[in-house]
Formats: structure tokens, sequence, C-alpha cells
């Protein structure tokens, strides 16, 4: 089986109102050193082994992600 | 004219709308369960608001794959009326049938309460009743009510006078340029964040929403 690994986040330019709530609780903490906090998610699958990416890709840009706000990548391992 | 009210695994504000379309507006009314796929006979269709699916993935990402879409857009293509609202907005923008994409409010919260809602747009179907600029009483409730879409989008919208409401006064969950409600090019189909089924009646605290259901009875 290939494992497949999905990440998907916001946008460039798209607000993250969780990341930036992350970023202030960071701040808090003493780890003012952060900075651009983005937060996203992860999803994780398993493919029969084989050319998977092309399928991969539509099931991102089918249901997995929404372009209006959301960029991704992935990573198919054997 | 007759009421379809969509419900959806999750759907809750399904019985709201159905209560006015059918006992305040004293129209026809009957639900609509997703699995179903015959809207005929119906002339406006509700998308309520709730948390279709529990909201996983993204809000109405997987309400969208429900087999009484692919009827919606039908419906919707045929030039009847659509409505959604709230959660029902969140599935017609993941549907593509409305554009741009409803995030996580600025600030976070779950926001419920009532706003002014101003109406930007009073030559839409939905709107015939009221004048430009005159504000409704009319409460929110979400908490990812936060509209986005990329700048040739907004220049369009505007272009097309689609943008049907915004908050009057501060924006309460950073949308742009405060927009809460949006319509299709055509006109037919409503997309918006507050909930009219909520102030459609005195004993609610206000009757604004009644405008909306007034302007489309008109028709």
């Amino acid at each position: 089986m290939a494992r497949v690994k999905v990440f998907v986040y916001p946008k460039k330019g798209v607000l993250d109102p969780q990341g930036k709530t992350v970023e202030s609780a960071l701040h808090t903490l003493g780890y003012k050193k952060a900075s651009n906090v983005r937060i996203g998610k992860y999803i994780e699958m398993e493919l029969p082994d084989g050319d998977n990416k092309k399928m991969v890709d539509e099931m991102c840009r089918k249901l997995l992600v929404n372009s209006v706000i959301e960029d991704y990548h992935f990573e198919v391992a054997a | 004219m007759k009421f379809g009210v969509i419900v959806f695994p999750g759907s809750n504000c399904d019985q709201d709308c159905y209560h006015v379309a059918k006992n305040v507006l004293k129209q026809p009314t009957k639900y609509v369960w997703h699995q179903e796929t015959d809207l005929s006979g119906l002339d406006c269709v509700i998308l309520p608001g709730g948390f279709s699916y529990g909201d996983y993935l993204r809000t109405g990402a997987i309400a969208r794959f429900s087999p009484v879409m692919e009827a919606v857009k039908k419906f919707a293509d045929s030039g009847k009326y659509v409505i959604g609202i709230c959660n029902g907005f969140q599935v017609l923008t993941e549907a593509g049938l409305l554009p741009g994409a409803l995030h996580r409010n600025r600030d976070l919260h779950f926001i419920c309460r009532h706003i002014e809602l101003k109406v930007a747009n009073n030559k839409t179907a939905f709107t015939s009743a009221c004048k430009t600029g005159q504000t409704l009483n009319i409460p929110i409730a979400h908490g990812e009510g936060n509209y986005t879409c990329d700048a040739a989008t907004l220049k369009e919208l505007k272009k097309n006078k689609q943008i049907v409401f915004t908050y009057a006064g501060e924006n309460p969950n950073g949308s742009l340029q405060s927009i809460a409600g949006i319509c299709n090019k055509r006109g037919n189909v409503l997309g918006m964040m507050p909930h009219p089924e909520r102030a459609s009646e005195a004993a609610l605290g206000s009757v604004d929403g009644m405008m909306i259901w007034r302007s489309l009875l008109k028709r």
C-alpha cells in the first residue's frame, strides 16, 4: 500500500484567524520570535501501489481543498 | 408560492424555515430530505442553517455532494428561487452556485446576536419590498461567516450588483467589504449569513425578516 499525506493550508493573503490567535498565544508564552503562524490540515490515506498522483490531485480539487481559500501539496510514499 | 426546505443530516434551522413558510407566510411547504432528487412543483427551495455533516472537512463541503444538490443545481438553472441561509449559504458556495467562500470569523468566536443588515441592492427578487440602504434587524449565528473571494470575483460581484446585503456599522466577522449576502448573476439564487426566519414574528423581537419573504411572494 502507498501512504498518501495531503497538506491543506490557508492561501497566502487569506486571513487565518486561528493562526493569528495561536501566534499571539505563543507570544504570551514568551516565544516572541514566532511569526506568520498559519494553521492548516493534514489528511492521510492509503491507496494501492501504483501511480496515484493524478488521482490524489483530483481528490484535492474535488473535495479536500477549497481553492478559494486554501492551497495544498501532497506526498505519496511507497 | 410552493416552498421546499432541504434537510441535511445536521441541519437545525429546517423546522424554523418550515414554520415560517407554512404558518406565517401560509404557503404550501414541504421538507425535502437530502437523499431526494425530485423538486418538481416547487417554486422556492430553502437550504437552512445548521451544521450539515457536522461541518466536517469544511462547512458545506460534504453536503454539496448530497443527491439533492444535483437537483438544486438544475432547479436554479431553470430560474427558480434558491435561498441558502447560514450553513445553506456555505453549501451554495461549496457547490459553486455562488462565488467565493465563507471561512472562520475574524475573532474566532461563534457570534449569535441581532445585527443591523443593510440592503445593498433592492432590485432583486429577495429585496424588492425594501429600499436600498434600508437596514433590517436580523440575527446572525455563525462561527464561519467571514466571506471572502478573490479581487476578480469581487469586481464581478460589484459590476453585476450581486452584493445584496452588507453589515451596517461594525463588521461582526471580518467579511470582505462587510458582505452579508450575495446572489448569483442571474439573481435567482441568494446566500446570506443572517437568519430571516428568526426575525419573522413579533414574539421573536423583530419582523424585519418578513421583508425578504414579502419580496419573494410578490413574484
